[in-house]
């Protein structure tokens, strides 16, 4: 044996050893351990070590106990415990904590506010709402640390000017007022806490009723009678009679600074632009999942048709969960990341349509049409959440403004984007021993 | 990864264009690793010859994702977690989904435990050309007793296969669960700022991931994070707590973040998967639908912005269809193609009598429109127009759907309606009923207008199929 071993030689060597090998075995004068470090040893390499010498006892002590000495005697003299070979086992040598602090920089990237656009105006403005409501002003993605989020996200409830066909759960909230527009209003904003209403005039569409513009303007008036929250005002989506539409009704709207939805690159935008612009309100700027898109139809709102920054938001199109909310998802966060850094052409708060969600057969049908499918379970439940859903993902990719038709949704949306945006106290339930917990 | 352009990579390759890789050139390859779709191993040459073996290390080391990616289970179901690079999935793509775990405990009697555990692993929904499933099983200590833990556990494993996450913080519990379990891999949960010896003295041990939990205190998770490091211990998953309400929810939600972005942003002592949990939701609410939509209210935060791996207690379809289309929507790779390719397609075995059914080459109305009809054992065939990746609505309104598109498809098919059908019939979907006439024209046949949504197809057909005359 050499004079000088490493310890792990040392180990190495010993380990071999068992019990009909140890015949004969003479270990002769003292071992002589090398151990390489000294002060400057890291915790890891004070752990190795001591792992190796805590190895080694074992070893030497299994070849005193095969010389027949009391060895386990000596570990219990030696340590005060009772027979137990405590001393044997390899407990790690790191006996308290490493000290470390966490530390993350805020985004350097994100230097430009989004806009801010104001919907509704009270009487000291001209107009009859009881309160304005203001989207946008964001400094970081939502809800991040990096900026305070100087506005909540808002919920405005679908209101139509005639009886439409609507998933079950939706229609048996609004049975006793549809076909009354005012008094439908009047229920969204009283019972269900709506922020916002949204008139769609979709009788107006030549396919449907071909209600005259001026006679659906009269719908707007009996919604803005009816209640005092901002609104927004939808035409039927026929790009050929929507611009004249959302003219009359802008007319009659003058004042209260309503949002026009919408103007769009497959119709004349520039009437609607003229409509916003000439009495007062703000316009919707609507593409289909496209960028660039946005970028154009932005761009000629502000430079061709003169439509201040203030008064333009963007819906970027709402495809359901399930059905291309992947595209939606990356479209808006792109949209909004593009816009923190400086994207004049994108920097305006977002809507979203996410009544859209209730297109998704998930949300609507009583059973899959898939015999593979495992049950779909209720309906009645399935579909609030998948309206829920939708949302809140945007929510999450920089969406300020929320079109939503269930009231169950629109509630549960709400309380999560509001505690996300630190609006909610609430008493939490000690989870650090969740684990247990009854539930 | 360390690297973002071809030419880093392509440094460290032979350079011999052996093309054994199935690229033609080496810079072909490296940019292959660089967009993370093949990796150093695929070099066949630097596994195989010694003279590169240093340089495939150093390649390896500097490819490696951000955070850690750690591996729960074993065999087919197996789960890996994290490996992600970016913040935002449009940058590159997001890696390895999330893992839904669903929980059992040791009190729930025999029949209750059995019944979850099918449900959980049996649970399937189709969805673009396969099943969406959930992951895993996390197994509770409630009892507090080892011997009643371990024998739960032990059962667990006798009803399935999927990967485990087994749940206390008593060192003694976990011990006895880990010598009936060991070997399938499990992940321990969870190191605290107690038993943080003990537990990593079983991960070293039994050689399994572990959990580090330290609710709401990141300092004290990183410090945990660095001391199983330096004890050799890297598969670890953090868990800061995850505050089911109010604005320590919020502070949960910027918690994530804040891990995230560190890990992105290079401090690999925080730069592992993150694990949510929850079940949280049901110590806030009382009543099952209000806790279980909670639930998954906050799962759905989670899986967006940075969860890992979670935690949950609701099987009802109407939480785990929502939390897996989510997660769905959120890992898809964004690079993938949208479309299918156009053509004349055979669904089963068709014949002259068969329908001819038309829809767009937008991947998600195809695979949709095909398996609600495949699944009903109804052969046809499926004309699918070249829209661009348009669905149906959106591409009659802006004009990717036309009769001269759906002429042209039949066309390139070289499939004439009257020579290889009995009916000279094409069914419409629902939504594209403005253009029927446009089609009849233009293809020269009869056209009907069919549901608007193709799962009610097959009991649309039973009324309609075949037309009355001939």
């Amino acid at each position: 044996m050499s004079d000088k071993l490493k310890l792990s030689d040392l180990n190495s060597i010993l380990k071999d050893l068992d019990v009909e090998s140890l015949e004969g075995v003479t270990i002769e004068g003292d071992i002589e351990l090398d151990i390489q470090g000294g002060g400057g040893m890291n915790p890891a390499m004070a752990y190795a070590l001591g792992h190796e010498a805590a190895q080694i006892s074992l070893h030497v002590a299994n070849i005193a106990r095969m010389l027949g000495y009391p060895v386990d005697q000596l570990f219990a003299q030696c340590l005060g415990a009772g027979g137990e070979t405590a001393a044997l086992q390899a407990e790690p040598a790191i006996e308290e904590l490493l000290q470390a602090k966490f530390d993350v920089a805020r985004s350097s990237e994100w230097n430009t506010p989004i806009q801010e656009v104001t919907l509704g105006a009270t009487s000291a403005d001209g107009g009859s709402r009881g309160h304005t409501i203001t989207l946008g002003g964001e400094k970081a993605m939502p809800f991040y640390f990096d900026a305070e989020m100087p506005n909540r996200n808002y919920v405005t409830m679908d209101v139509f000017d005639m009886p439409i066909s609507m998933a079950k759960s939706v229609k048996s909230n609004y049975e006793d007022v549809m076909g009354d527009p005012a008094e439908w209003a009047k229920k969204v904003v009283n019972e269900y806490n709506a922020d916002m209403v949204t008139i769609h005039l979709i009788s107006t569409d030549p396919l449907i009723n071909d209600t005259p513009a001026k006679e659906a303007a009269k719908v707007v008036e009996d919604v803005l009678q009816a209640v005092d929250v901002p609104i927004v005002i939808g035409g039927s989506g026929n790009p050929q009679k929507d611009p004249e539409v959302l003219e009359k009704a802008a007319e009659v709207a003058e004042g209260e600074r309503a949002l026009l939805a919408s103007a769009s690159l497959n119709l004349d935008y520039e009437r609607v632009a003229k409509a916003a612009t000439d009495y007062g309100h703000a316009v919707l700027s609507w593409t289909q999942l496209e960028i660039n898109a946005q970028k154009e139809l932005n761009r000629k709102l502000m430079k061709q048709c003169n439509v201040p920054r203030d008064s333009i938001v963007m819906d970027p199109t709402t495809a359901a969960l399930g059905y291309g909310l992947d595209y939606a998802y990356s479209n808006m966060e792109r949209i909004r990341l593009s816009a923190l850094m400086g994207d004049d052409e994108l920097n305006f708060p977002m809507s979203s349509g996410t009544t859209n969600a209730w297109g998704a057969r998930e949300s609507w049908m009583k059973e899959s049409p898939l015999k593979e499918d495992s049950d779909w379970g209720p309906r009645e439940y399935r579909g609030p959440i998948w309206e829920i859903v939708t949302g809140l993902a945007l929510a999450l990719a920089g969406n300020d403004m929320f079109m939503m038709m269930h009231p169950t949704s629109v509630q549960v949306l709400k309380e999560i984007t509001q505690t996300l945006y630190g609006n909610i106290e609430a008493k939490n339930p000690d989870i650090t021993n969740w684990i247990t917990a009854e539930v | 990864m360390k690297i973002n352009s071809p030419l880093d990579a392509y440094k460290y390759l032979p350079g011999t264009n052996c093309g054994r890789c199935g690229e033609d050139t080496c810079m072909a390859f490296a940019s292959h690793l660089i967009d993370r779709s093949k990796s150093g191993e695929d070099c066949l040459p630097m596994v195989e010859e010694d003279k590169y073996a240093k340089k495939l290390e150093e390649l390896e080391k500097l490819l490696a994702p951000e955070i850690r990616e750690v591996t729960i289970g074993t065999g087919e179901k197996s789960v890996t977690i994290g490996g992600d690079d970016v913040l935002f999935r449009h940058k590159l793509t997001f890696f390895n989904k999330t893992a839904y775990a669903y929980d059992v405990t040791d009190t729930m009697d025999e029949k209750e435990l059995e019944e979850r555990i099918n449900t959980i692993q049996t649970f399937k929904k189709f969805y673009v050309g396969e099943f969406l499933n959930l992951d895993m099983v996390a197994v509770r200590c409630v009892s507090g007793k080892p011997d009643t833990f371990a024998s739960t556990v032990k059962k667990v494993i006798g009803l399935t296969e999927l990967p485990l996450v087994l749940c206390s913080f008593d060192p003694a519990v976990l011990k006895a669960a880990l010598e009936v379990a060991a070997d399938k891999k499990p992940l321990m949960y969870a190191a605290n700022q107690e038993n943080w010896k003990e537990v990593a003295g079983l991960a070293k041990e039994y050689e399994v991931p572990v959990t580090l939990f330290a609710p709401n205190d990141l300092d004290l998770l990183k410090s945990m994070a660095k001391t199983f490091a330096e004890l050799g211990i890297e598969d670890l998953v953090l868990d800061p707590g995850t505050f089911p309400t109010g604005r320590e929810l919020k502070t949960t939600f910027e918690n994530f973040l804040k891990i995230r972005r560190a890990g992105i942003d290079g401090d690999g002592e925080i730069a592992y998967p993150i694990m949510a949990v929850p079940l949280t939701a049901w110590m806030a609410y009382d009543d099952d639908v209000s806790a279980s939509y909670w639930e998954t209210v906050v799962a759905s935060v989670l899986t967006v912005k940075y969860g890992d791996i979670m935690i949950m207690h609701s099987i009802e379809p109407y939480a785990l269809l929502p939390e897996m289309h989510l997660r769905d929507t959120i890992y898809t790779d964004p690079r993938k193609p949208v479309t299918v390719d156009p053509g004349v397609w055979e669904v089963g075995s068709p014949t002259a009598d068969s329908p001819i059914i038309v829809t767009t080459n937008f991947a998600l109305t195809y695979y949709t429109v095909e398996s609600d009809i495949s699944s009903n054992k109804i052969d046809c065939y499926i004309v699918v127009a070249d829209t661009e990746g348009i669905g149906v609505e959106a591409a009659v309104a802006g004009g990717q759907l036309t009769a001269d598109k759906i002429k042209k498809t039949l066309e390139n098919a070289k499939f004439d309606l009257k020579e290889k059908t009995n009916y000279n019939t094409v069914i419409l979907p629902g939504l594209s009923a403005r253009l029927q006439g446009d089609v009849e024209d233009k293809v020269g046949s009869r056209v009907l207008i069919g549901s608007a949504d193709s799962g009610r197809l097959p009991g649309w057909l039973e009324k309609n199929w075949p037309p009355q005359d001939k």
